[in-house]
């Protein structure tokens, strides 16, 4: 399974969140062979299920979460000269988008750039200011008029930018979180085909994480499993940034602890890593964290839950960057993992 | 007494199960039913022993777990890095021992003496990142042989009678409301009484959301301790609530307003018990009860509190009268819930 073509396939691809349904067919001609099916609900979370062994009172259900929405922009405005003014769609630094090439997708797919006054023209006062969303404009290229005919206030905007493959088998472009994640979840699935679970895989991409973990709340709730993982993105190691609130990119897996977690997932994703000798780094969250297992864990009369990250650097930019060699192992820890899950594991879950 | 016992035990969210322990072992004799879910609430029902053939279920809820610390970091030199589980000043923070871990290893919040500290220096709140615990280990090496990331820490405080039948100590907030809990299950009363021991609540109530799910009952009473401001220097928000003044109803706050019938039912249980009582004069902060009142098609709830002063502190005050005056009005509420036969809408 070549994760990087899976990765520039899925990343270059656009489904900003509430506009997930273009994703769709990518997703689901990776997903299709490694699944016995897939099926979409309500908010479009695709589900992609892998039947495991167990049958009749001895079934479980293990849901894994990665979602599939990014964060993206949205017209609010066009304005005299062809000029679109935009707000955001999840959390952005308004810093990274001076000079970036988007899509506007209207009746049709027009590109745009986030405009920029040349530094001949702006004073050295304005320089030393932070830019602010409100004050960013995209440039078309088309005369108000025609403009007019292509797009209208609402249309979604999303980033453009192609995978780049660095040194160290890392990768970066944008929306890796979490379509990493997807694809992390993709090769989970590749490496169950030659291994035996009794848990019957309910791999779901979900939709609208950035906005609020919505995808993952409702498909928690419609899946209604015996217990779930969630796989997401964390901060990656950078200069300027405490070690302790970063992990090291390349350096394994990241398993994520504190109360949005149930302690005897931790503890079974630990004893797996260890026999499997897969090396792990471990995230702290003091509360629930900002991601699918803050709603997963609280639906219906509360579902078992544990996170695995991938150390990423530069979130909610267009380069964001992470180790193939991460994704990999991520991928393989939970594939060893969910073959371990049994009825007597399940059952422990309420004894504390 | 249960309440000192419950209150020196360490219980930050999330790492609920020494009090969860302590709770059960003190109810098993009176109750029908114990189970934990997965969140780890613990939850007993206790049927009445005779009477009405259908009589209301009744959520009776309190939180076990206290606002605390979460290791997130071990420093080369063996200092413990942290983060603040639930909200707590961090002014309240320096200088103050803490136990960590299922260990209780010891430790300090340590500081630069004042000696070391630049004028301007002294003028500054310390962020958390600028705290740290030292467990006296000698390096990186040694104190992970003591404590592991995750691990939590709590405010070691033990509990101190205090002038006029007070008590101080830490984590009243809400093991009061515990003992209260505790205390109602250990009497005959002539409702089906679901009593719910949540975590999480002081991360965003979350044990409650997936309680009042499972459970689904007819209304619900939340046991709370919320702020009394009684005290210097807290001009615009005097007083909340006042020590000594017995429990505090809540008309509204952030996450809820309260049910009419059940404030009424409360109102007219204290008035024919003559049980003092006061009303919360605070807006502001949530408790379980916003999240069940949510539950599914909603629940009717109510929320009775035992004031506190110097909340989220290691240092906190409660008067044993408000306390008992607590159980009491509970009590008595529900006797009146039986009598009315539920909240007949």
């Amino acid at each position: 399974m070549d994760v990087i073509s899976l990765l520039r396939e899925l990343t270059e691809a656009q489904g900003v969140s509430g506009q997930e349904d273009s994703l769709r067919p990518t997703a689901e001609k990776f997903f299709r062979p490694l699944c016995d099916e897939i099926k979409y609900d309500k908010l479009g979370n695709l589900i992609a299920l892998k039947k495991g062994t167990a049958e009749g009172k001895e079934h479980i259900k293990i849901m894994l979460a990665a979602h599939m929405d990014e964060i993206g922009l949205v017209v609010t405005k066009i304005e005299e000269g062809g000029f679109l003014r935009f707000s955001t769609i999840g959390g952005f630094d308004a810093r990274t988008l001076p000079g970036q090439k988007v899509i506007i997708h209207g009746r049709k797919d027009i590109t745009g750039v986030i405009g920029s006054k040349s530094p001949h023209i702006t004073e050295e006062k304005e320089r030393k200011k932070a830019v602010e969303i409100d004050k960013l404009f995209i440039d078309t290229g088309y005369a108000q008029s025609e403009l007019l005919e292509i797009v209208k206030v609402g249309d979604i905007i999303s980033i453009e930018r192609s995978i780049y493959e660095l040194a160290n088998g890392c990768v970066s472009g944008k929306a890796l979180d979490d379509r990493a994640g997807v694809v992390a979840l993709m090769y989970c699935l590749h490496k169950l085909q030659s291994l035996h679970h009794v848990p019957d895989v309910y791999a779901v991409a979900t939709v609208q994480e950035e906005v609020g973990v919505r995808g993952a709340a409702v498909s928690a709730y419609n899946i209604a499993p015996d217990l779930s993982i969630a796989i997401d993105v964390c901060h990656g190691n950078l200069p300027g940034v405490s070690e302790f609130e970063t992990q090291e990119i390349g350096a394994g897996p990241v398993i994520g602890l504190g109360p949005n977690f149930h302690p005897s997932i931790i503890a079974r994703l630990k004893e797996v890593a260890k026999r499997a000798r897969i090396p792990v780094q471990f995230d702290v969250s003091a509360g629930p964290t900002g991601t699918d297992a803050r709603a997963i864990q609280i639906a219906r009369g509360g579902i078992p839950t544990g996170l695995l990250s991938l150390p990423l650097r530069y979130m909610h930019t267009s380069v964001e960057l992470l180790s193939c060699e991460d994704l990999k192992l991520t991928a393989e820890l939970l594939a060893v993992f969910i073959s371990t899950i049994d009825r007597v594991f399940v059952e422990g879950l309420t004894c504390f | 007494m249960l309440l000192k016992t419950l209150a020196e035990l360490p219980g930050v969210s999330g790492d609920e199960k020494r009090v969860r322990e302590a709770i059960k072992k003190e109810v098993q004799p009176y109750v029908d039913e114990l189970k934990t879910d997965c969140m780890g609430n613990l939850i007993v029902n206790k049927r009445p022993r005779k009477g009405k053939k259908r009589s209301p279920k009744v959520m009776l809820a309190a939180h076990m777990d206290e606002v605390g610390l979460i290791i997130n970091g071990i420093e080369k030199s063996g200092h413990l890095r942290f983060l603040k589980v639930g909200d707590i000043d961090n002014r309240v923070l320096i200088s103050k021992p803490v136990i960590i871990g299922v260990e209780n290893i010891p430790g300090v919040i340590g500081v630069k003496a004042v000696h070391l500290q630049k004028p301007d220096e002294r003028k500054k709140t310390l962020k958390t990142n600028q705290l740290y615990i030292d467990i006296g280990a000698k390096g990186k090496e040694e104190a992970e042989k003591m404590v592991s990331l995750g691990d939590y820490a709590a405010f070691d405080t033990k509990v101190k009678e205090m002038g006029e039948r007070c008590l101080c100590g830490k984590a009243f907030d809400n093991r009061a409301g515990c003992a209260v809990l505790v205390e109602l299950l250990k009497r005959e009363l002539p409702v089906e009484l679901c009593a719910v021991f949540t975590v999480q609540e002081e991360i965003g109530s979350r044990g409650a959301i997936t309680a009042a799910y499972t459970l689904d009952p007819d209304l619900a009473l939340i046991i709370e301790t919320t702020s009394a401001a009684d005290f210097p220097e807290t001009k615009g928000i005097k007083p909340v609530t006042n020590l000594g003044d017995g429990p505090a109803l809540t008309l509204m706050d952030q996450s809820f307003i309260s049910d009419g019938k059940i404030l009424a039912a409360l109102r007219a249980a204290a008035e024919d018990n003559e049980i003092k009582y006061q009303y919360r004069r605070f807006t502001s902060g949530a408790t379980d009860a916003g999240n069940i009142s949510l539950s599914k098609e909603g629940i009717p709830a109510g929320v009775v509190s035992i004031p506190c002063r110097y909340l989220h502190s290691p240092a906190s005050v409660i008067k044993l009268d408000d306390f008992y005056a607590t159980i009491g009005l509970s009590e008595a509420f529900l006797h009146k819930v039986s009598e009315m036969g539920g909240l007949n809408r």
